[in-house]
């Protein structure tokens, strides 16, 4: 990202943003209090937002009978339906600043999308705990209520169409539980809740449908992961650059996702994924990998399988970013994806001054979010202030774009070194690290066999 | 930063690295601090422990229910001490002490704040609930993205 890109990036705000971040915000006031205590005009700023959308008709026979205190699974699917589309207008609105200010050309959507989940007991049941949660709102939510949910996602984490939905209910749950009772607390997450509990409401009519795919066989070259981590489920998500014969080079992310208990933390996440050393080890050792009739989603996403790859000759990342990241054509986003929190655009950064969490390229400073760096891998907020260049993920929140490191280059020893988050993918490499891994033991296998104790007596 | 406005915040502190072998199993459920415990002698024997939230009634006794012998009055066994140790690393002391509704002084341990009492609970519950959340770990990874763990960035680097 050079000086005049991100010039444009934080030029002008886009414009109305504000307006639909303040309607999204009075709904998000009615999931405070709960839905059985709305006043009647509490949708009256949803209502008329939609006048001139299909949506208008559903939108304001919905608010009419809720604030009439009839609250339906179908009324609360077309409120969170109305609150996705007002954040998929901010998110349209957002990428295409971040994509023009960067010179970057996406896909549109082509349409089409794939079956429908068939477990109809499970998303009824999902539904059926989120307009409770609706109905009580978060300020009534307790132990009880939270506990109810519990046999349904235990069910639905069994079901692998059901993962999405059952991944975020109990994230979603957890955050519940730790805060209980709700009441007595000061400040309330209301916007993220208010995220959550909307596409839990959408995942729970059909359970999220995959996206078209064709097979694609080429070279993927990475730029570096991003890991996504709650209590029980931890995700590692690849951002690289995928070379195919006759075509340009496309972004492209390839994500692996696997439940966890939450006293798995750090450098230990990366056991979990031991049914894949090909991508692991191609991360750690900063390979190229040859993927072979790999199922390419139009989302972007590519479908990993160890199977269909084989690690190439070493890739340094940061050439990667420096010579094909501008040109790079990124792909479209899902229709029902479409929310400011799913922009992680990579961008290659470097000429910057690193002062107090943030980078001044040019006249102009961008926030640096060194809270997401994860907890698996080697790189630090000192790492980063000491930095002369990085690979990072444009993202956007509560009104502001900051920059996420997922690589840097520092100096050691007069020699730049480029520090991952990546790094420890097969197992940590600072002595340190390893004393203490080596201490703590394999987690998953203490547990088990102390299980095993209390089964035998 | 504004908690209220922002769709990505930190919510639940990151869990601490901890030891296993020692407290295999923690959590606040059920209306009670429980959890699975090492005895400190014999590697073959587990003890199940657990505090009750505001009650403080004690229990601890090894999984076919035969009672802990260091549990006799209202003082914790060591089990029940290991037990809330290792719950104030996972959840922090204030999780902890607004679930179990403990007062704690100023510069006291939860354990000074307790009212405890012998209080016999079946060790059958917390064993489910420990294969339960063994049950996580049994399940297959998956290779389609999850789009909403966006939401839920790892944050532990910077704590």
């Amino acid at each position: 990202m050079l000086p005049t890109q991100l010039s444009a990036l934080l030029a002008d705000p886009a414009p109305g943003v504000p307006e639909a971040l303040d309607l999204v915000s009075s709904f998000d006031q009615g999931l405070v209090d709960g839905l059985a205590r709305v006043s009647p005009s509490a949708f009256g700023g949803l209502v008329d937002a939609f006048a001139g959308s299909p949506l208008r008709d559903r939108v304001a026979e919905a608010a009419d009978k809720i604030a009439a205190g009839s609250i339906s699974d179908e009324h609360l699917f077309v409120l969170a339906g109305a609150r996705s589309a007002l954040f998929g207008a901010v998110h349209d609105a957002l990428l295409g600043q971040a994509d023009a200010a960067l010179g970057r050309t996406r896909a549109s959507w082509p349409g089409g999308s794939g079956d429908a989940a068939t477990a109809a007991n499970l998303l009824a049941g999902s539904r059926s705990w989120l307009r409770e949660l609706a109905i009580t709102g978060w300020r009534g939510v307790d132990h009880d209520l939270v506990t109810a949910a519990g046999q349904t996602i235990e069910a639905a984490l069994a079901e692998p169409r059901l993962r999405r939905l059952a991944t975020l209910l109990d994230g979603l749950a957890a955050e519940l539980r730790a805060c209980s009772p709700i009441a007595t607390m000061d400040r309330l997450p209301v916007r993220r809740w208010g995220d959550l509990w909307s596409r839990a409401m959408l995942l729970a009519q059909d359970g999220g449908r995959l996206t078209p795919s064709e097979p694609v066989t080429g070279r993927l070259l990475v730029l570096g992961a991003d890991v996504h981590e709650h209590a029980t489920a931890v995700q590692i998500q690849v951002h690289g650059i995928l070379e195919t014969p006759g075509t340009a080079p496309r972004l492209v992310r390839t994500s692996v996702a696997a439940p966890k208990v939450d006293t798995i933390v750090g450098p230990a996440v990366w056991r979990l994924f031991a049914a894949h050393p090909v991508l692991l080890g191609a991360l750690a050792e900063r390979l190229t990998l040859d993927v072979t009739d790999l199922p390419l989603l139009d989302s972007g996403d590519l479908l990993w399988s160890d199977a269909r790859a084989k690690a190439g000759p070493p890739a340094d990342p940061f050439a990667t970013a420096r010579v094909l990241l501008a040109g790079a054509a990124a792909p479209a986003v899902p229709p029902l994806e479409r929310h400011p929190a799913r922009i992680s655009e990579p961008v290659f950064v470097e000429g910057y001054t690193a002062v107090d969490g943030a980078f001044t390229l040019g006249d102009r400073t961008i926030a640096v979010d060194t809270t997401r760096l994860p907890s698996c891998g080697p790189l630090t907020p000192q790492l980063v202030a000491a930095s002369h260049a990085c690979i990072g993920l444009l993202r956007w929140d509560d009104g502001g774009w900051s920059l996420q490191p997922i690589a840097v280059l520092t100096m050691v020893k007069r020699q730049p070194v480029g520090v991952h988050t990546t790094d420890w993918a097969l197992g940590p490499t600072d002595p340190k690290v390893v004393k203490a891994a080596a201490a703590a033991g394999d987690a998953v296998a203490v547990l088990r066999e102390r299980a095993g104790r209390l089964l035998r007596k | 930063m504004d908690v209220e406005r922002r769709s990505v915040a930190p919510i639940i502190p990151p869990v601490k690295p901890r030891k296993l072998a020692k407290v295999p199993f923690v959590e606040l459920a059920d209306g009670r601090l429980q959890g699975v415990v090492s005895s400190g002698s014999d590697v073959e024997r587990v003890y199940v422990s657990s505090i009750g939230a505001g009650s403080h009634g004690l229990s601890c006794s090894t999984n076919n229910n035969r009672p802990c012998g260091g549990l006799r009055g209202s003082y914790p066994c060591k089990h029940l001490q290991a037990l809330l140790d290792e719950a104030v690393l996972q959840y922090g002391a204030d999780r902890v002490a607004r679930y179990l509704r403990i007062d704690v002084e100023e510069g006291r341990s939860l354990t000074a704040g307790l009212r405890a009492h012998h209080e016999p609970s079946p060790a059958a519950t917390v064993f489910s609930s420990f294969l339960r959340h063994l049950a996580y770990l049994e399940l297959p990874d998956t290779t389609a993205p999850v789009p909403e763990l966006h939401w839920f960035p790892s944050v532990g680097a910077a704590h």
